[in-house]
């Protein structure tokens, strides 16, 4: 079982992840030309302008309008896609099955991390219910996909600190983390795919189009 | 739906309509326009939208109620949108009417949502979308169909006839005589450097902004045009009410009489909506990509004058002013600095609104909104308190509005919130306090 896990599974995950992604971004590209309004707008100079507005720190008014949001949203992201990337754990994975030597993080760092991804994600579902606003537009699914993102995070402190069986623990870290990499292209982590493409059709359509600008 | 005051409100224009709707009916025209007429923005901003909320903070009618959820801009595409895919379009119609009035007058389309989505994602086209399934549906509020049947048959917003028209042009163009006698509002003069481009309420209901535009273009020394034809209105109510045939129309004609005049460039006269649908919508309905000959709006056009000193000011307006961005030449064309340059070289006081330029709210009656008429209209000033708030908080005496829509949306929310506020357009300013050369005067 450990060694499926290790092994094929993980890359069955990352082929569906890789082929879902690109199949989705190419039928988005395709169905784009469909609609005759979006590509003949589009310009390198106005999508870059605002995909850079929106992935910096407070480039928005809506994110100074809630700092305390804004770091928590910023810190998360970050650290989701960091942590699978280079904790030491998965640092020596990508040697030895690829032979690729990666930078890890420093272990005190992807701690933190971690932790961060697991608190920020509760602070979100609770958000979720807490927040009228929010609470009017979610749906079950919201919610379990939060807890899908979080627990590969959660199975990895618990392998790293023993706290169950090593062994059982580690198999459902990994199966829970080749879920995750899998459904990215299938459910709303999409939005990982679409934002540089939805931000930076808009982005023209304020810019190039309007002459004016959209943070 | 939830049960509100304002559904509640009586439109015969949603009421009976949905009386002649079918199950198959809705759902033929739904599955028609959200397969066959919109794709790929439909699709990927159904499937990126994370349900975050954070385009609520956009909206004035969610700040003015309270922060109402129901009342956020992805809470208005749940509401509408979201239970049109999710049913394929199997709804009853009651639902259509509820959907109507969501997207006909809780929305403006003003687009401020969009600057606060962290994706960028379009809420006012998905809105836009719903629209168009409620026009080919015949759900629309009754005031704004009537502006639609109008364009459809005189090609003009308010049934103005020809003879009317020309009669219009002819009356102010005595009244400007009489401060300046060498005015004249010129028809269809070809090979002219400008044709003056104005929506119908002008010569309907306030004549006397032509002639103040006559005034303007005699002091300046513009050597302009209009036409005497049809064609001559392009505030485009169509594009709205989601009628996008009459749109077309409408718009084709419009730029049609600009190349039969042979005129360098159409300088749009002080409405937003009217710029919108000549410079963005119209022309990408008709395939082309930007217009055939370039717009200026008015608030670019009078700084061109101030800038140049083609208009030069005797003594600058003394009362305190504040501004209104309109929606389409602030958001939708980046005027709002050479707005307040305007402002500022017409007057000596002038007071800044907070949020401002882009990030300004909008003034609740664009987008069609006024347009559906006095059923609508309280409901419109409830969702519009932060506007109040927002003009109350800058002290000044009047409120000065470069568009159609944002002056009588403005005038409506001084006169139901009692703000001791006077609301004009530039040209009013500019010519009470423009300087007449001596070679002009009688
Ligand atoms: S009124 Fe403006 S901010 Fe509100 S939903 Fe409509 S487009 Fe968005
Ligand atoms: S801010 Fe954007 S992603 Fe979030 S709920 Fe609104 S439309 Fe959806």
């Amino acid at each position: 079982m450990y060694d499926f896990s290790r092994g094929p599974l993980v890359w069955i995950a990352f082929g569906i992840f890789l082929i879902g992604s690109i199949y989705r971004i190419v039928s988005v590209i395709k169905l784009a030309k469909k609609d005759k309004v979006v590509l003949p707008y589009m310009t390198w100079k106005y999508g870059l302008r605002s995909i850079l507005h929106w992935i910096t720190p407070f480039g928005a008014r809506n994110m100074r309008l809630r700092p305390a949001f804004t770091v928590m949203t910023y810190l998360f992201h970050l650290s989701l896609l960091l942590v699978p990337i280079f904790t030491l754990g998965h640092a020596i994975l990508w040697r030895e099955s690829w032979g690729i030597d990666l930078w890890a993080l420093p272990n005190l760092l992807s701690k933190l991390m971690t932790f961060i991804v697991i608190i920020a994600g509760v602070i979100f579902v609770l958000r979720r219910i807490a927040d009228p606003a929010v609470r009017f537009v979610t749906s079950a699914g919201d919610i379990v996909l939060v807890i899908l993102v979080l627990a590969p995070f959660v199975t990895g402190l618990m392998a790293y600190y023993q706290l169950a069986a090593y062994q059982t623990i580690l198999i459902i870290h990994i199966w829970t983390g080749a879920l995750w990499l899998a459904i990215i292209p299938f459910t709303r982590i999409a939005h990982m795919l679409y934002f540089a493409l939805t931000r930076a059709y808009m982005g023209c359509e304020f810019g190039y189009v309007r002459h004016s600008k959209d943070w | 739906m939830r049960e509100t005051p304002e559904s509640l409100v009586v439109d015969p224009g949603l009421d009976e309509t949905i009386k002649k709707l079918t199950p198959e009916k809705i759902q033929t025209v739904v599955e028609h326009v959200l397969t066959k007429e919109n794709a790929a923005r439909l699709k990927v901003y159904s499937d990126t939208c994370v349900h975050c909320g954070l385009c609520a903070e956009a909206c004035q009618t969610y700040i003015s109620r309270d922060k109402d959820p129901y009342y956020s801009p992805v809470a208005k595409v749940k509401n509408t949108l979201w239970e049109l895919v999710k049913n394929k379009g199997r709804v009853p119609p009651e639902s259509i009417r509820d959907m109507s009035r969501i997207v006909f007058t809780e929305c403006a389309v003003c687009r401020r949502c969009s600057m606060y989505c962290p994706f960028g994602i379009d809420i006012a086209y998905l809105l836009l979308v719903v629209r168009r399934i409620c026009s080919l549906l015949g759900v629309v509020p009754a005031y704004l169909q009537d502006t639609t049947n109008s364009h459809a048959a005189t090609m003009n917003q308010m049934w103005v006839q020809q003879d009317e028209w020309i009669d219009t042009l002819q009356w102010q163009e005595e009244e400007a005589q009489a401060e300046i006698p060498s005015c004249r509002i010129p028809l269809e003069k070809e090979g002219a450097e400008v044709m003056y481009s104005v929506i119908a309420p002008e010569p309907k209901i306030l004549a006397q902004l032509l002639g103040n535009i006559s005034q303007i273009m005699t002091v300046a020394g513009i050597d302009w045009t209009m036409p005497a034809t049809d064609g001559w209105d392009n505030s485009n109510m169509a594009m709205y009410s989601g009628d996008f045939e009459v749109m077309g129309r409408v718009e084709r004609l419009h730029w049609e009489t600009a190349a039969r005049l042979k005129v360098k460039k159409v300088v749009m006269g002080e409405c937003g909506h009217a710029f919108r649908g000549a410079v963005y919508d119209g022309p990408r309905w008709l395939g082309w990509k930007f217009p055939p000959i370039p717009m200026v709006h008015a608030i670019e056009f009078y700084y061109d004058l101030l800038k140049s000193g083609r208009i030069k000011v005797r003594e600058k307006y003394k009362k305190s002013v504040t501004v209104q961005d309109p929606c389409n030449t602030v958001r939708g064309r980046g005027l709002g600095n050479k707005l307040r340059y305007v402002v500022n070289e017409l007057c000596e006081s002038f007071i800044d609104v907070d949020p401002r330029l882009e990030h300004n709210y909008c003034c609740m009656a664009g987008g069609g909104t006024i347009n559906c008429g006095p059923p609508w209209k309280r409901s419109r000033m409830v969702s519009n308190r932060v506007k109040a708030e927002q003009i109350e908080a800058t002290g000044a005496d009047v409120v000065i509005t470069p568009c159609h829509n944002c002056h009588s949306g403005i005038e409506d929310i001084v006169g139901f919130y009692k703000l001791k506020k006077h609301v004009k357009f530039i040209s009013e300013i500019m010519v009470e306090v423009m300087e007449i050369p001596d070679s002009l005067k009688a």
